[in-house]
């Protein structure tokens, strides 16, 4: 019983429609033609002209509404609700939230580049006032008055001169009947109830109660489980396999070599090829693989070794001095470095070095997948849902393939790629053939990795080799910059700070030959590994020109050089001047004022320039910002280091900026807080090391120390991280990312406060240093 | 393979042909599909399947279900209805961010709030080490435990 209605377009860029239900509710669907909707970061085909549905309408006056993003941990499924639930101008206990599946009417759904908020901020703002305002015009017409002397709240709508209420539910039937609205009034943002409050995760009962919320946890009836032993080369393959021997096992019901598939414009490594093993539970599958013999054509990737890449790096520190060759990519060149070098008062050189880095979500990668009459239904906890990827590896087509979106267990980035989803329906179909065979009904599949699973085949964080050298003239000011990046799918910051604030400019790079690690987006790419290098310089930088080193950067950002050009006439505030640096990750350009702003807050909630002359000995206070995925961030970092290189962390200060709108201020604090203990896995523990053409780290421990892979814990972490959102005046953006990357340097430049020692190697760990 | 009667927070459970080595994890997850206990390493390291065997807190998957004869407590037997006093901790300070590890998290809290029903940072440090949270929300797990524990929300 549905009754379609259809608006008038919206500002050219959305239709609105709005659909009567059978026992007097309605939805409200926004739909977007296929030019403007089409993500841009990939994820499956562009949307089509069908109608999505946002909001439906209860009688009982309750109102469900759908989070259409993945849900990986960054608190996304509140987020996007909660912004269609202001402007509805209901309140959050009225409210369902409902994950979509993947469906492409949906447009963009993706977890990834901290974009959710950025590119939906606007639009669910729009569908939650399209729907009150669909109210006010039903309840207008119903009591004949206008629609300018009703209000509402808490869904109702009210005529206070006659005293006349009516419950969003009791106009839903009517509202279906009336022309949409082509323009909706947005509240003034001091009127939000929902927007900016802290309204706790969606799924906080299921995870306290232990209820089945995450991928892992899904069960079809008769679930089968798989383990997927892959190549511990990347790029090998198996040749053959004991599979006779291991489905003779108990427990064991399928046990076959699964070939490559490339998969078409996935992130990762497509359809690796392995050996899959599918049991009665997963322990049975795994116990059985213990038995498995593969025999592994290797290929050339085990010829490599972490040693062989460094030395390799080290080899090629001479083409530093080089202008880049025809402008590589990501190389930059402004003025000339060397003869800057040459006149200046003092100059400064240092090597620097990151390693790779692996993701390691605490829910080891999982999917499952049912194949069943020629099509496929997956739940997917990837953070980029792509149901053309899992059809390929079926071998079918995208449209008979149905996609879920099931809670992660975090992703971080590596569930950007999605190998266990291609995994999961390659096994899912073999299986359903195999017992199609044997007069069997189809049944779901879960393929799980273990941990060593997904260390050892991850798409990692690339490391970094960077080669250093900066001038200065005799009043401090920085007149050139060098980096040389030898490349292991490295990043070359040439759009990073101090670009566009230095005259004098090169950064360059080579690549490290042979490397054939797989590397990939790791939370705030490029920005995690570049900030340490970058802030860590900048910071030996300020202080040989014998500044104080926050000051030395706002200093530094007063100062463009070369200035920049005249913004055109009507140009936003802020907008970036040539050559200025961009940030990674899609975020527009840099705005100096901004990072100014981030400064000057930390460096006043830290009391900085006060508290630093009063440290003890083997105390010290580290600063450093990043610009990253359109966010503005910046620490201050409090250390103590003992003499056996005991390192605490005694307190941490975070000045944010992400814009004039925190959407949800819990989780928003949430994330910076993990993105600064994130940092610290990154800065003392964490490296995967390659020997043979494979990863040596395990798991998060290792009786032998340099084979673990040490996630912080709780005696580690501070006793606080003291957090200020600085807002201004521009869109609201994401912070999974940005939280993150300069937390790493922070900690740095505080050692080296503390004990005069540079920290130009990660991890610590290796230097000796533990925390305490 | 051999069956094993167990007691699952207070429900006597057979489990019928598994091995006597598979662990209590497996178990709970495949065998008894109560999936709230979590994997996260399978050796003992992260505590994500952190169990109560007897009230005291365990690793199940260190835990073979053969050497299993006395209660196990699950976050399911913590309350269905999120009434402990740990679960309305933990919703009320909003501590997941993920969430995967928290049922896990819970289980230590618990077992230390039975021997140290008014811990200090110092205690919690040291019986919520094992536990690790990928996403970082140990703050917030110290605040929950302290307010759980009646020493109001002190963070520090």
């Amino acid at each position: 019983m549905k009754n379609t209605k259809e608006a008038k377009q919206l500002n050219r860029r959305s239709f609105l429609q709005v659909t009567a239900l059978a026992g007097g509710g309605m939805m409200i669907s926004l739909y977007a033609p296929k030019s403007l909707a089409q993500g841009p970061r990939g994820g499956g085909p562009g949307p089509q002209n069908t109608p999505q549905t946002y909001i439906t309408i209860n009688p009982n006056n309750t109102f469900t509404i759908i989070a259409k993003n993945p849900e990986t941990g960054q608190g996304i499924r509140a987020a996007l609700p909660q912004i269609i639930a202001d402007e509805l101008d209901v309140d959050w206990s009225q409210v369902t939230v409902q994950q979509a599946d993947f469906d492409p009417k949906y447009g963009s759904q993706i977890e990834g580049g901290s974009t959710a908020i950025p590119t939906n901020y606007a639009t669910m703002r729009q569908v939650g006032a399209l729907g009150r305002t669909m109210m006010l015009n039903a309840a207008a017409d119903n009591w004949g008055v206008p629609v300018t002397e009703l209000t509402t709240a808490s869904g109702v709508v009210t005529h206070t001169a006659s005293r006349r209420t009516a419950t969003y539910g009791s106009l839903a039937a009517k509202a279906a009947t009336m022309p949409a609205p082509t323009n909706p009034v947005l509240k003034d943002p001091k009127d939000f109830k929902i927007i900016g409050k802290p309204i706790p995760g969606v799924d906080n009962m299921a995870i306290v109660t232990g209820k089945p919320a995450f991928s892992v946890d899904v069960n079809p009836p008769g679930m089968l489980h798989a383990v997927y032993e892959q190549c511990p080369v990347f790029g090998g393959r198996p040749v053959s396999a004991n599979l006779d021997e291991i489905k003779k096992l108990p427990g064991v019901k399928h046990a076959f070599i699964v070939d490559r598939v490339q998969i078409q414009g996935g992130q990762g490594q497509g359809l690796v090829p392995g050996v899959a093993i599918v049991a009665d539970n997963w322990w049975l599958a795994s116990n059985a693989r213990k038995s498995l013999k593969v025999q592994w054509e290797e290929g050339a990737t085990a010829t490599q070794n972490s040693p062989g890449y460094a030395t390799a790096a080290n080899a090629m520190k001479g083409q530093a001095s080089q202008p880049p060759a025809g402008g590589g990519r990501g190389s930059a060149v402004q003025g000339n470095v060397e003869e800057a070098f040459q006149g200046a008062a003092k100059v400064v050189e240092a090597e620097y070095y990151f390693p790779l880095i692996a993701h390691a979500p605490l829910e080891p990668q999982n999917s499952t997948a049912q194949f069943k009459d020629g099509k496929l239904e997956i739940w997917s906890p990837s953070q980029i849902p792509q149901p053309a990827g899992a059809a390929a590896a079926a071998g079918i087509q995208n449209t008979d393939v149905t996609m879920h979106l099931v809670r992660a267990g975090g992703g971080f980035g590596r569930r950007l790629a999605s190998e266990y989803d291609y995994q999961a329906a390659k096994i899912a179909r073999v299986v359903t053939e195999e017992r199609a065979a044997q007069g069997l009904p189809s049944v779901a599949v879960k393929v799980l990795w273990s941990r060593e699973d997904d260390l050892a085949h991850d798409n990692y964080r690339p490391g970094g080799f960077h080669y250093f050298k900066a001038a200065l003239d005799a009043s401090g000011k920085m007149t050139a910059f060098r980096d040389f990046v030898a490349s292991v799918s490295s990043v070359t910051p040439a759009g990073e700070f101090p670009t566009g604030f230095v005259p004098n400019l090169q950064i360059s790079s080579a690549p490290v030959n042979p490397f054939s690690i797989p590397t990939g987006a790791l939370r705030a790419p490029s920005t995690n590994g570049v900030s340490f290098v970058m802030q860590s310089f900048i910071d030996e930088v300020a202080v040989a020109a014998g500044k104080d080193p926050l000051q030395w950067r706002i200093d530094t950002l007063r100062n463009p050089n070369p200035p920049p050009a005249a913004p055109p006439a009507g140009a936003a505030q802020g907008a970036p001047g040539a050559g200025a640096p961009r940030g990674g990750g899609g975020g527009g350009g840099f705005n100096a004022a901004r990072a100014i702003g981030v400064l000057e807050a930390v460096r006043d909630m830290s009391n900085w320039t006060t508290a630093r002359a009063s440290l003890p000995k083997g105390t010290g206070m580290g600063v450093a910002f990043q610009f990253a995925h359109a966010g503005y961030v910046a620490y201050v970092v409090e250390v103590a280091v003992d003499a056996n290189k005991k390192l605490k962390v005694n307190k941490a200060w975070c000045a944010v900026d992400i814009g004039s709108q925190i959407v949800n201020t819990s989780m928003a604090k949430n994330l910076v807080e993990g993105g600064f203990i994130e940092g610290m896995s990154h800065i003392m523990g964490w490296e995967i090391t390659i020997d043979k053409g494979r990863v040596q780290q395990t798991n998060f421990t290792n009786a032998t120390a340099a084979l673990g892979y040490p996630p912080t814990r709780m005696n580690q972490a501070p006793p606080s991280i003291e957090v200020k959102f600085v807002t201004t005046n521009f869109n609201p953006t994401g912070l999974g990312e940005p939280s993150l990357p300069p937390a790493v340097p922070a900690i740095a430049n505080a050692i080296f406060a503390a004990t005069g020692v540079r920290i130009r190697s990660l991890p610590l760990v290796k230097a000796g240093y533990s925390w305490t | 393979m051999p069956n094993y009667r167990l007691t699952i927070n207070g429900s006597q459970r057979t489990v019928e042909n598994v091995p006597a080595e598979m662990p209590l994890l497996w178990v709970l997850r495949d065998t008894l599909n109560l999936k709230g206990t979590k994997f996260g390493c399978g050796v003992g390291a992260c505590g994500a399947c952190t169990v109560h065997i007897n009230g005291e807190p365990r690793r199940a998957c260190q835990t073979q279900v053969s050497t299993v004869n006395q209660a196990v407590t699950t976050i399911e037997g913590l309350s269905a209805d999120g009434s402990h006093p740990l679960q309305k901790a933990w919703m009320q300070v909003d501590v997941p961010q993920c969430g995967y590890c928290q049922a896990g998290q819970l289980m230590s809290a618990a077992a230390l709030l039975r021997r140290t029903p008014r811990p200090t940072d110092a205690d919690i440090n040291s019986a919520m080490s094992g536990n690790i949270c990928r996403c970082g929300t140990y703050l917030r797990i110290r605040e929950a435990i302290h307010i759980a524990a009646g020493n109001g929300t002190r963070r520090a």
